[in-house]
Parts: structure tokens; sequence; C-alpha cells
């Protein structure tokens, strides 16, 4: 017996498991993991869009023509749910999966069954959440916010705090496991301040995680017990309060949209070094200024609830405090601006998306700090201004980054480049028809037109229809990423080099492309030149 | 002096004169244009600072935009390897860095100043001389009027729905045209109330805005804010109106499946006027055998929005059809 179970270790370390079953349901390993949440995150990113589809299509012309009132809003919930929770968090954990071990010279994560676990919780959280809209009553309506007393209303409400809550122990088994792994895994000679900037970003962000998923969980419990079980928390004819929910769905709300945002910082701290073929600018600045994002990110949430009528003093304690968080987000834009200046750059599809979100985000930062400034925000609050901002945040933003990464790392993945020309098509679809969708976004905020409302006057209808063309199009340019992947997967006979890019620097270019499925089974030996940031003087 | 005769035909002229010019002085800020990229100032004493702070708050933000993006264009041109640029080693200015944390704390600074002065008029309510309690329901509002000018007022109270035209040309597949729903020569397609909400102009007005279900928002954009209706909490605002006219605005928080058929419409008056319609609301809400709603107008039977929350329940029942696609 002895003799069999060495038998399995010395096959194991030979390669993946040869069963379909073992290899993919019972995966312990770290590379397939982040495949797993990258492909149901992709798999996500197209249920989501074509909500969006439905809701942009009813929105195409005043007047009602496709849906009812009520389906609207079905559509306009779920598809914030499934993109925040099903499309943009799992692809950076996938990402994080993948890379992390590899960038810090560690053979896998510190806790690889619970990986498993964090993984596969999330297909059946999704199913639970999407078979709502087939039960009586349909999916939520109240939007992914979910306030009481409307979100109370939703017949199916106990399926979706379900799903939610099940998501939230998927995302805190993760973070866990990441910090477990980043503090101590890391290779002899890999110091925290010598990290991958990713590294940092996820570092980070885990701690975020592990802060406010219980305050989620917390409110929507509450509302749960509020709609069954008798408990007043926000309602004020038994004692409670419906502005409760909000401060503490927002005290995790914010740090959430820091959550989607930081790694994406990480990864364009990442790509654009290697395609300007110089160090990042000020890498200590950059580290810093992700933990004070962090920081700030915590005192900031009640800006979401300026006009809920809350004390002088409040509103203008939030207003400085959100104000403030520009200071580092506009230092880590300067200094990707300053790597890039007295560079040598080339524009392969990774830095193009890099190159993109530093503008577009960075317009999405324009609006976030208008919209800070209360007086004027009595006028944004619950309009398409702030549709526009947190889009161009989070999708030129957050999206757009996890695109360039995909890009970036697909090389070192699947071991084949990807058709450059049809990476280029992708980016320049993507680019141009975002900006169709949610540029004019702002006028018609600024216009007058509420959000979540499935119909409007007359005055908004041309820059819906151009917003409509804009969404019909970016989503149809998506299918072109999806060419684009399993061409490069399966199709492609260009070999990836392990140094795939010739100015990247980092221990996963030390490894072999592809990756092979096991990786620093023993640490590997650092020579402070191979790191990015190997040497740090500042 | 005048006699009388001419004096009242001259207040006559006024006052249709002050009509007919507010009427089309007003269009720009009354409704949302066609193409509008902007935020109008408003037409209250107030509705200048969200106005002011937007324009100036965009203008600071695209220098910046402008300064930056304009050196990472240059960058990208300058330093392309196709051209021949040989990368640098340099990844650290520590004076350069100070500098650009510095000029932003600053810019901050002189916003937060800015912002800080509207916010602090902005919570005053104090000083008013009319109170207007405005409550929101799943799918309609309800102004009464409480005081003025130091005097209860009793009675005066009414719901205010979408008008009828609008309510029938927005049901799924109606057949009508939203460019039909008209006003004179507005578009007031989902604008437009039965039953409007009459404010004097020049006067401090404090709102007590609460509601009866969920959560709602009332927001008129000419007033220059909008503000939570909230059940079981009264939150307060002001207003003083400069400017007579008909403004039009939205409920601005999720509430159901009308939420975006719930509308608010102010019709701003000189104060001689209101007295009058005042007088006229008080007066039929005394007449004995009139019914409890605004006498002199006819009041339309508003469609789907009332027959459905009888028990503020979003109506599945109503909507087992709806679910498409």
């Amino acid at each position: 017996m002895a003799h069999a179970a060495t038998h399995d270790q010395h096959d194991e370390h030979h390669g993946a498991p040869s069963n379909f079953f073992t290899r993919w349901f019972l995966s312990t390993n770290h590379k397939d993991i982040g495949t797993l949440y990258l492909l149901f995150s992709l798999t996500a990113f197209f249920v989501g869009g074509s909500f969006a589809m439905m809701i942009r299509a009813e929105l195409f012309k005043p007047g009602m023509q496709l849906v009812q009132p009520y389906f609207f809003n079905e559509m306009t919930t779920m598809h914030a749910l499934v993109m925040i929770f099903g499309a943009i968090m799992p692809a950076f954990v996938g990402l994080g999966n993948w890379m992390i071990p590899l960038m810090i010279g560690a053979p896998d994560m510190a806790l690889p069954r619970m990986n498993n676990l964090s993984f596969w919780i999330l297909p059946f959280a999704f199913m639970l959440l999407l078979s709502t809209l087939f039960m009586p009553g349909g999916a939520p309506a109240g939007g992914w916010t979910m306030y009481p007393p409307l979100s109370l209303q939703t017949g199916s409400l106990a399926y979706a705090v379900f799903a939610i809550h099940l998501m939230g122990i998927s995302s805190i088994m993760g973070a866990i496991n990441i910090i477990a792994t980043i503090l101590n895994m890391r290779a002899p000679g890999m110091d925290l301040l010598k990290m991958p900037v990713f590294v940092w970003s996820w570092l980070i962000t885990a701690f975020l995680l592990i802060a406010v998923m219980p305050a989620l969980a917390g409110a929507v419990t509450m509302l749960l017990t509020d709609k069954y079980f008798g408990t007043s928390f926000f309602n004020a004819a038994g004692g409670g309060d419906p502005v409760l929910y909000q401060h503490i769905f927002w005290f995790f709300g914010h740090p959430e949209v820091y959550i989607m945002i930081l790694p994406a910082f990480g990864i364009i701290s990442e790509i654009v070094p290697t395609f300007a073929r110089k160090p990042l600018f000020g890498y200590k600045a950059m580290v810093f200024a992700l933990a004070a994002i962090a920081f700030l990110s915590f005192i900031v949430w009640a800006h979401h609830m300026f006009a809920v009528g809350m004390p002088l003093g409040a509103d203008i304690f939030f207003m400085y405090a959100t104000m403030l968080i520009s200071v580092p987000t506009g230092i880590k834009v300067f200094n990707w601006v300053t790597t890039m200046w007295g560079g040598s750059l080339t524009f392969e599809t990774p830095m193009l998306f890099s190159i993109a979100f530093i503008v577009l985000f960075s317009i999405g930062g324009f609006s976030g700090l208008m919209l800070a400034l209360v007086p004027a925000d009595f006028q944004y609050h619950d309009t398409y201004f702030v549709v526009a901002h947190f889009h161009y945040v989070l999708v030129t933003g957050a999206a757009f980054a996890i695109m360039g990464a995909a890009y970036y790392w697909l090389p070192k993945w699947t071991g084949n480049m990807y058709s450059e020309f049809w990476g280029k098509v992708h980016f320049w679809n993507s680019l141009v028809w975002v900006n169709v969708l949610f540029f004019p976004q702002h006028f018609l905020g600024l216009a007058g037109m509420p959000r979540r409302i499935p119909d409007y006057n007359v005055a908004f209808a041309d820059f819906n229809m151009i917003s409509s063309i804009g969404g019909f199009l970016f989503g149809a340019s998506q299918l072109i990423f999806v060419g684009v992947i399993i061409h490069c997967r399966f199709f492609s006979k260009k070999k990836a080099a392990d140094r795939a890019w010739e100015g990247a620097r980092g221990l996963e270019w030390t490894v072999p492309s592809p990756a092979p499925h096991h990786t620093f089974a023993l640490p590997p030996v650092i020579n402070d030149e191979d790191l990015a940031h190997g040497h740090v003087e500042d | 002096m005048t006699s009388g005769g001419i004096r009242i035909k001259a207040w006559a002229a006024a006052v249709c004169a002050l009509w007919a010019g507010s009427a089309c002085f007003n269009t720009a800020w009354a409704n949302p244009q066609p193409g509008q990229l902007n935020m109008a100032r408003g037409v209250t004493e107030w509705s200048g600072v969200p106005y002011f702070l937007n324009n100036v708050a965009l203008g600071v933000c695209t220098v910046i935009g402008v300064l930056v993006f304009g050196a990472m264009f240059i960058a990208m041109f300058r330093f392309r390897k196709s051209r021949g640029a040989v990368a640098e080693k340099w990844a650290h200015n520590t004076m350069l860095e100070v500098v650009w944390t510095t000029i932003p704390v600053i810019i901050l600074i002189v916003l937060a100043w800015m912002s800080t002065g509207g916010l602090v008029s902005f919570a005053d309510t104090t000083g008013s001389q009319m109170t207007v309690k405005v409550t929101g329901y799943q799918w309609k509002w309800r102004y009464d009027y409480v005081d003025y000018q130091g005097k209860a007022i009793d009675k005066v109270g009414f719901m205010s729905v979408l008008d009828s035209q609008s309510n029938d040309t927005r049901q799924l597949d109606s057949g009508l045209d939203p460019r039909a729903v008209k006003v004179g020569e507005d578009n007031t397609y989902l604008l437009n109330v039965d039953k409007p909400l009459v404010l004097p102009i020049d006067t401090k007005i404090r709102f007590a805005i609460t509601a009866g279900d969920v959560i709602h928002s009332w927001w008129v954009p000419a007033l220059g804010w909008k503000m939570d209706a909230i059940p079981g909490m009264v939150n307060g605002a002001w207003t003083n109106i400069k400017v007579p006219g008909v403004y039009r605005g939205q409920c601005a928080e999720l509430c159901g499946q009308d939420h975006g058929f719930m509308p608010i419409v102010v019709k701003a008056v000189t104060k001689a006027e209101f007295a009058q319609w005042l007088a006229q609301q008080e007066a039929a809400g005394k007449a004995p055998a009139a019914t409890p709603a605004t006498p002199a107008s006819p009041a339309p039977a508003p469609a789907s929005s009332t027959a459905a929350p009888a028990t503020a329940q979003v109506a599945p029942v109503a909507q087992a059809p709806g679910r498409q696609g």
C-alpha cells in the first residue's frame, strides 16, 4: 500500500490528472482553478451582458416596446448582480490564482482544497440566483443594492440572499487563501517590497474582502429576518430605520468597488513597464497608494447616500473623505504615465488595453470627483450621470484591465501566441463602442434622466438611441474576444517563449510557456536582476 | 393716477405678459431639452450652487485631463520603439512625486471650500414662510399644504398622478406615439401630472418629505436638489423660486414597477395668483357637498398606476405575462 501511495504521488508530479472529473472537479491546482474561475467569469460576463442587451433594447426608443416595467427592473437588478459577483470578482480571483504563486515562487496556494471549494460554490450560487428568474414573482427587482422596504416586496428574496451568502463565503475563503499564500509561501529572497505590484494589490484586496463581506452578509440576513421572522431592523413602525440598511450595505459596498479595482491597478502596473521596457516609476509610492486607497475606502461609504437626509456634519465629513481618495489614485495615474515617459514603447494588445484604461478610468474618476461635491450630487444622484461614472470605472476600468491581463498572460497559460491582428480588432471595436455606449449617459444624467427607468421623455431619445447602438456593438465585439481565446488555445501555431514579451520581468517568465502543471516544487533561486522590482531604491 | 378700470386692465396685461414671457423664458429649464449636454441653472435662489459647482469641477477635470493625457500621448509618440527610442532606466524622483501630490491637494481644498458654503446654506430651512408636506407612494405623490405666511392651511391636499395621456401611451404595445404627448410646444411625455403642486415665487418654502410605503425621492431639477422620501422619516428641504413657470421632475429612487411613471410638476405663480388659488382650494375643502378632491379641475381617473398598489406589493399578478425574453 505504501508503494501504491508513492506511485500515485510519483504520477502527480509528472502532470495533470488524466481523469477529467478528477482534474476539473477535484482540482487542487492553482492553475486549473484559475482557469475555472476565468471561464466561469467569461460565461457570467455574457449572461450579465445579455441582460444589459435587454435593457438597452427597451431603452432604444421612448415608449414601451418589449418588456413590462417589472421585468425591466429584474433585468437591471440581475445585470448588476451577475456582473459584479459573477464576472468581475471571479475574474480577478482567477487571475490571482493563476499568477500569484508563479510571481512569488510558490508551488501552489496555501490551502489548495479550500481553493477548490471556493470555486465550486460559485456555479451553484449562480444557478440559484438565476433560477429566481423562473420563480413566481420573478427575480429580485429592487436594484442590486436591495434597499428595504422595496426589496422586502421581492418574492424570491430568500433565494437571492442565500446565493449572496454563498458567494460571500467563496470570496472570504479565497481571500484567506491569498493572504496565507502571500505571507507564508514566498520563495526566499522574495521580500515583500520586491513583490510584483499585482501581488501587493491582491494582498490588500484580500484584507478588504475579509473585512466587508461579513457586513453584506449581515445586511442581507437582516432583510431576511425583517421579511420572514418579524424583526424590524429597517421598519420605522417597529422602531427601526430603512436608512440603517443603507449604512450597513454601503459599508460593504464602497470597499467592494475598490475590491473590484485594486487588482486592476495591479495589472496595469505589470503590463505598462513591460511594453515601455522601463521599470515602474515610483514602486513604493504605488504600493503605498494602494494601501491608502484601501484605508480611505472604509470611511467614505455614505457618499452613496447624500440624498437620504443625513445631518450636515455627516455630509461634510463624507464629502471631504471622498475627495481625498483622488490623491492616491491620481498618483498612480501620474506614475503610469511617467513609466511610459522615456521608455521604448510598443503597442501590443495588452498595452492598448492598459493605455485605454489609464485614460478612460481617469474619466470615470473625474466624474467620481464631481459626484463627491454634495451640492452638485443633489442633481447627479440616481441619474444616468452616476450610471456613466460607474460604468467607466468598471467596464473601461476593471473589465479592460482583465482583458489586457488575459492577452498578457495567455501565452504563459497556453504556450501559444494569440492572433495580434484579431486582438487589435477586438480592442479597437471595444474602445469605440464602449464610449458610444457610455459617454452620452453623462449628458442624459445632466439633462435630468433618472436611473432605473424603463421609459423616458422624448427629450432623452437621441442619446438613448446612440447609447443603445453602442451597447449592441460593444456586446457583439466581445465575441471576437472569445474567438481569439479559442484560437489561441486550440489552433494557434505560434509558440510562445518562456519570456513571451521582451520587456517582461518577474518569476512567472522564468517558467516554460505553457506553465507546467506543477511549478516551483522547489523554491527558485532568486536573482534581483530577474525581478521587476529587485533594486528598489526609493 | 390711473382709474380703476385701466389699473385692472394693466394688471391683467401684466399677468398675461408675465405668463407668456415666463412660458418661453422658462422653456430652457422647465423641461429637459433634446440634445442637452449640461445641467441647467435652475430657477431658484439656491439652484445656481450645483450648477456652478458642476461647471467648475468639469473645468478643473478637463484641464487636468488635457495635461495628463496630453503628456501620455506625447510619450506614446516620442518614445516609440519603432522610432528608435531607447528606454531610460530611472524609476523615481521624489520631488516630482511631492509636487504632484501637493497640487491636487490644493485643488481639492479649493473645491471643498466652494462646496461647503452651498451645503451649509442648503441645510438651513429656518426663516421659511410656507410649509408643504410631500408624501411618496407607489406610484404617485401626495401634496399637503401645511401653512402659508404664518397661518395654518386647512385641508388643502391632493394626490398627483401621471397624466392619463402619458399613461395610455406608455402601456406596452400601445401604438401611441410619445412625441404626441404635449402641452403647447413642450413634449411632456412622462413629465406631466393631473394636479401639479402650485407654489408662490419669492417665498422661502420649507418641505417636509416622507413616504407611505417604500423609499422614493422627490426631484425637480429646476429647483436644484432632490431629497429621499423615506417611510417613517421626515426629511427637510427648502426652496425659493424666482421665476414663474412650470417645472417638471421625476421620482429618483427605485420604488417598484412604476418608478419611472410618477413624475412631479411644480407650477410656480406670483404670490397674488397663489393667494387666490389657495383661497379657492380652502373654500372647496370646506364646501359640504364637495368631493374631497380639488373641485376646480375635473379629476381624470388615473389608470393602472393607482389600481395596483392597494397593498403596495409589486404586482406579480398583473405581471405574469410580463416576463418576456
